[in-house]
């Protein structure tokens, strides 16, 4: 089989490369507006402070948007988790049982809002809404509403390990976050996991007839995604050193974004991560940047909106099928008159 | 006990009876299928055609009778849809068959992928044999089709033909056909048919299901009729005309029509 290729077809399939030039640009433009901040590595610095949580959080989000499923309860879990940490560190002592218990806790949230969702047939955005009062509900009951400080994490060694800083300057969650973006471009693309995750989105139908247990990667799916949302509230709570019951609130929409920004489609069945890395950190950045450009807080929401109703556009044009489609027309045209028509029209 | 069934049966049913409370949906159904055949099942509504795949592709147990495929006697009780895909019991469906959004290398292998250790796929292999496939068995040429192209490129006929190269390739004793041809053009209907031909030069036995009986009489080799849970007719293709096949049912299905009149 001949494969020509074109600049077109190669440029199409390299995932996530539209939202990558967006977001390329818009730190240009901030350079240009902002060169004071945007010029020095400070910024730089607080974004992969800041990023990397909402980053946890879309990659983890990708998979079950992939999946055609949706879930609403991360930001509750980030608060849960956050405080089963804080309550290991604090009354048990150590900082590896908080960690393993929010992990777990986190596990068991998904694991519950899986089982809503396969077994007993709730739609996930409605259950995952509910869970995610009721992990908040939880959460401030079992806090009685307190925030927990915890200066002494500072010297932790779990606190390093997590959010310490490599050469005294770099975030080590930088670190985590990517390694937790590249591991699950893995599992989405390369596992059997992630296929599974693809057919059900696609279909559920196809996917049951092709010998996938369905009801059971839900399950495994929104688990994943619980502990993916603890690890994010680890993060979180680990990089401040301050647990509090309603952290994780402003994240819902933010993540979100960062997914839809990415290239992920609502309809499921397929799925970007490498999109939603630089959905997350333009998402991360798109605040700061606005501010300190000087056009004014004001104008922030407004810019926000602008980028990614522009980003998303820029996927529907000219993202991976429109390349595809654009390069078998030009493909079409190229090769000799006697070449069997195409089909057309198929969708 | 029964007979062992000949080598030649790809597919034996004997004695298979279904119902469905006190509601008779298959009367003692006693059929082989031999290798290299393709029978057209033909029947209206309701006469029990899907009900007999369905208990052939695990759908739901009989509640009495047995099974063989490819010369093995199936456990019906625990008979499933993997097991029936691992028997050799393969389905093209009319719409169920291909993850739309998915390329076609994935759609070739999903469910039963070739991998690595940890659960990974082995992309490379899965997609060089999924190139073969399209190649030899299913015969796409040149059309702009690769391995990466995604399912919802290509035309009616061609996903059919994607459907039925992966169950030729995963070494189908069966291929059911359960009205592949539904909704397609008369252009992408020929591309199917050429496809069911294939069935037969590989080696396969095939079950062609549709109500469009120039379809049927073209790719089969034998015709069975069935009506309200009976075989009521079993002919081979040398034995009738088209004409004469669409008489038949014609006279028959109003000979039951006076029968219940009367």
């Amino acid at each position: 089989m001949k494969k020509p290729t074109t600049l077109f077809s190669t440029l199409g399939k390299i995932e996530g490369l539209t939202i990558a030039a967006v977001l390329v640009v818009l730190f240009g433009a901030f350079m240009i507006a902002a060169p004071r901040v945007f010029l020095g590595y400070q910024i730089y610095g607080a974004f992969l402070q800041t990023v990397p949580p909402e980053l946890v959080l879309a990659v983890g989000l990708t998979l079950v948007i992939t999946a055609g499923e949706i879930d609403l309860s991360f930001p509750a879990v980030v608060a849960f988790s956050g405080f089963l940490f804080a309550w290991g560190f604090s009354h048990v002592g150590s900082s590896l049982v908080g960690l393993l218990i929010a992990l777990a806790g986190g596990g068991l949230v998904g694991y519950l809002n899986g089982f809503l969702v396969a077994r007993l047939r709730v739609p996930s955005i409605m259950a995952t809404l509910a869970s995610q009062f009721f992990w908040y509900g939880v959460t401030i009951l079992l806090a009685g509403g307190l925030q927990y400080n915890m200066p002494q994490l500072q010297s932790d060694p779990i606190h390093t390990i997590l959010t310490g800083r490599l050469f005294g300057v770099v975030p080590t969650e930088a670190f985590w976050s990517l390694g937790i973006t590249v591991l699950f471009w893995f599992i989405l693309n390369r596992h059997v996991f992630g296929e599974a995750i693809m057919f059900i989105g696609d279909n559920p139908n196809v996917a049951r007839v092709m010998g996938i247990r369905v009801e059971a990667t839900r399950i495994k799916l929104f688990t994943v995604m619980g502990v993916l949302a603890a690890v994010a509230g680890l993060l979180l709570t680990s990089e401040m050193n301050v647990f509090f019951p309603t952290q994780g609130e402003g994240f819902l929409l933010s993540v979100m974004a960062a997914v839809f920004i990415g290239g992920t489609s609502i309809a499921g069945g397929v799925g970007l991560i490498a999109g939603t890395f630089f959905g997350a950190y333009i998402i991360g950045s798109l605040q700061a940047g606005v501010v300190a450009s000087g056009i004014g807080g004001y104008w922030v929401q407004l810019v926000e909106g602008v980028v990614m109703a522009a980003s998303v556009v820029l996927n529907i044009v000219i993202g991976e099928g429109r390349f595809g489609r654009l390069s078998r027309a030009l493909r079409r045209w190229t090769t000799a008159p006697d070449a069997q028509s195409s089909p057309e029209g198929s969708e | 006990m029964p007979e062992a069934p000949l080598d030649a049966d790809a597919l034996r049913f004997v004695d298979i009876e279904k119902y469905f409370g006190l509601v008779c949906a298959l009367k003692k159904i006693n059929l082989r299928i031999r290798k290299n055949e393709v029978v057209g099942l033909i029947g209206d509504n309701g006469a029990g055609k899907s009900t007999l795949v369905k208990i052939l592709t695990g759908v739901f147990p009989p509640t009495s009778g047995e099974l063989y495929v490819g010369g093995k006697r199936i456990d019906l009780k625990t008979h499933s849809v993997p097991k029936a895909h691992k028997a050799g019991i393969e389905t093209v469906y009319q719409d169920r068959s291909l993850g739309d959004k998915q390329v076609l290398w994935r759609n070739f292998f999903v469910g039963r992928e070739m991998l690595l250790p940890f659960g990974f796929i082995n992309v490379k292999k899965e997609k060089a044999i999924a190139r073969e496939i399209m190649m030899t068995t299913i015969g796409f040429r040149g059309e702009g089709i690769t391995v990466d192209s995604r399912v919802s490129e290509l035309s009616g006929g061609e996903r059919q033909g994607v459907a039925i190269g992966r169950a030729m390739h995963f070494h189908a004793n069966v291929i059911i056909l359960d009205e592949p041809t539904v909704a397609l053009s008369l252009k992408e209907v020929r591309k199917v048919l050429n496809f069911v031909h294939k069935i037969k030069e590989n080696g396969h036995a095939g079950i062609y299901i549709s109500h469009d009986l120039q379809d049927v009489y073209e790719v089969s080799d034998r015709f069975v009729v069935i009506d309200r849970g009976e075989i009521v007719a079993d002919m081979e293709k040398k034995e009738i005309s088209l004409k004469a096949l669409g008489e038949f049912l014609l006279e028959y299905s109003h000979g039951l029509k006076d029968k219940k009149e009367l």
